[in-house]
């Protein structure tokens, strides 16, 4: 995602670092180290960066394209086939021989963007609604494999009335589905599914039924603001917390990978 | 070089007119944002080519492109946009408006895509995954199914095989008989090439046999696939190919501004396709500083491995 909200600016001139670098730093808090990651593209391309620099050396990033890397890329990417990820990387090939280990079970995380999202963590990158009209989203690429096939997802998100919906027209990526037992249900591995939604507000978690409630909101961003931005009743966490300002170090690699802002500083 | 007369080499106008008449169904982005063969999509715009089927996990631009030339009836694929900068216009135009002309859209996932032409490539009429259970993409697309295990009693889905009628994949080098060499991320392209009807091949540079004969490893396409094989420099651009050029990210970001609105795209269109005789063309209007910012800043060869006995 890119960001294009008054937020960014506020938050940017407020405390010394942008709304997108305060979502980096909290994308990349959600990888543990050692664990398998399913990259995607955009924040999440630097939020692998920053976690295997700080906190999980031992992270192993994942691309669709046909890509493993347990060195990240020397510098700054726009995409996952770009030439910096595909020189020094510890595999390059086939779609297939990356989305095999997606299939088994064997990601931990996968990072997903999407225009919509509902209280049951279903993303919409397909066909979206605006004003009564239809409109056309690119689709899934890789985003509907890795909702249905990682142990866990996380979602980047602009907080938005029109994004946050009960219930989305289209699910491209099923998250709980309708809630309860759904996944295992249809299919699924029973205990995997949405783990976080990281809007440009705060974070939303999911209870044992897949219900997403405000876990915490981002310095700045009051209550009420995040539930009047969500088109559902959005429930809150009565230890409510306030989402970590990204870290010196953090700051640093984000800014070491992203000097021009591309990512982090969108206007 | 000395071509040997059984060569398959043609010029991208040839290949084209020869071997993707209107109404083919083509895969071309097999190897996802790395080797989009825009080369040989822009020369499909040039020769006018109408109800094309376009088959790919994602083509970047291209897709965008071809469907706003009006060149496409019907998309089956995963995702078409501009990855680095966001949706793609003249696909909006065409699925909301039908300007300028109507597409169909059958939604997959890249998983569903690559086993769709793995079964192709194995000739089996179907493959089974546990993706999409429980999406829209199941509900929506004819060529998924739900079913049960025979063996187990699990649900899956099966993933009907797709054999394109052409598979246009490019590549680093190969040799006249289409023999090829890619390295880098692949994508779908070693499955496309297996499941198409009819391979045209574009190549980087064109190698004496004994090149590719070196090092049969790296050898992802066999020459006997292969119809025609097209030497074309550049084609790839404004995507990258690892050790020629990188990606023009400034070209994609210029695109998704210039095709906002539909005149725009047409000016676009005439400055960078229809306004030009081929890719030679288009290389001279995009100009050796340009490229020359793109090129190769540090070699990084891999080390020889030893066929020998």
């Amino acid at each position: 995602m890119r960001l294009g909200e008054p937020q960014a600016e506020a938050c940017a001139t407020r405390s010394g670092f942008t709304l997108g670098e305060l979502m980096v730093a909290a994308a990349a808090r959600e990888i543990l180290d050692g664990e398998w990651v399913f990259v995607g593209m955009r924040l999440p391309l630097l939020a692998f960066l920053v976690a295997k620099r700080l906190h999980a050396p031992r992270a192993v990033g994942l691309y669709e394209n046909g890509v493993i890397r347990v060195d990240p890329a020397p510098e700054m990417l726009y995409t996952m086939a770009d030439p910096p990820n595909q020189r020094g990387a510890t595999y390059c090939g086939e779609m297939t021989r990356v989305m095999s280990l997606l299939q088994q079970g064997c990601v931990d995380v996968g990072f997903l963007g999407a225009a919509e999202v509902d209280r049951h963590g279903n993303l919409n990158s397909t066909w979206g609604r605006r004003d009564g009209q239809v409109v056309r989203l690119p689709g899934s690429g890789g985003a509907g494999d890795i909702a249905c096939l990682a142990k866990r997802t996380v979602v980047l998100m602009a907080h938005q009335p029109h994004r946050l919906v009960e219930r989305v027209g289209y699910v491209t990526s099923p998250g709980y589905g309708t809630g309860g037992d759904w996944r295992s249900a249809i299919g699924l591995r029973a205990g995997s599914g949405p783990a976080a939604i990281l809007t440009t507000m705060g974070v939303l978690r999911f209870d044992e039924t897949g219900d997403a409630y405000l876990a915490s909101v981002h310095p700045g961003v009051a209550v009420g603001q995040v539930v009047a931005n969500t088109g559902w009743k959005l429930r809150v966490a009565a230890d409510l917390g306030e989402t970590p300002a990204p870290s010196a170090a953090e700051l640093g690699v984000i800014r070491e990978f992203d000097p021009e802002g591309f990512w982090t500083r969108q206007p | 070089m000395a071509i040997e007369q059984n060569s398959k080499l043609l010029t991208m106008g040839e290949a084209i007119a020869r071997y993707v008449p209107s109404g083919s169904s083509v895969l071309m982005g097999a190897a996802m944002e790395q080797l989009i063969p825009f080369a040989a999509g822009h020369e499909l715009i040039r020769q006018d080519r109408r109800d094309l089927t376009l088959i790919g996990p994602i083509s970047d631009i291209l897709f965008d492109q071809l469907i706003g030339a009006g060149c496409v009836a019907r998309v089956e694929a995963a995702w078409v946009g501009n990855v680095s900068a966001g949706v793609g216009y003249n696909l909006r135009r065409a699925t909301e408006q039908g300007v300028p002309r109507p597409v169909e859209m059958i939604d997959y996932t890249n998983f569903t895509v690559a086993l769709a032409l793995h079964a192709a490539a194995l000739g089996v009429p179907f493959l089974p995954t546990r993706s999409t259970l429980g999406s829209d993409v199941l509900a929506r697309n004819p060529h998924l199914v739900e079913f049960r295990s025979p063996v187990g009693g699990e649900k899956l889905v099966a993933v009907e095989a797709l054999a394109p009628d052409v598979a246009i994949l490019h590549v680093q080098r190969a040799d006249a008989q289409g023999n090829a060499h890619a390295w880098g991320g692949l994508g779908v392209q070693i499955d496309g090439a297996r499941a198409a009807r009819r391979v045209i091949l574009v190549a980087e540079e064109i190698v004496e046999p004994e090149v590719i004969a070196s090092d049969p490893n790296r050898t992802e396409i066999p020459g006997m696939l292969v119809s025609a094989v097209v030497h074309e420099p550049w084609g790839a651009h404004p995507s990258p190919v690892q050790g020629y050029y990188g990606r023009d990210h400034a070209f994609f970001h210029e695109y998704h501004e210039r095709s906002r609105k539909r005149e725009d795209f047409e000016n676009w269109l005439r400055e960078w396709v229809l306004g030009v005789e081929n890719r030679a063309g288009y290389l001279e209007r995009l100009g050796a500083e340009r490229r020359g910012t793109l090129g190769v800043r540090e070699h990084a060869w891999s080390a020889a491995v030893d066929f020998g006995y």
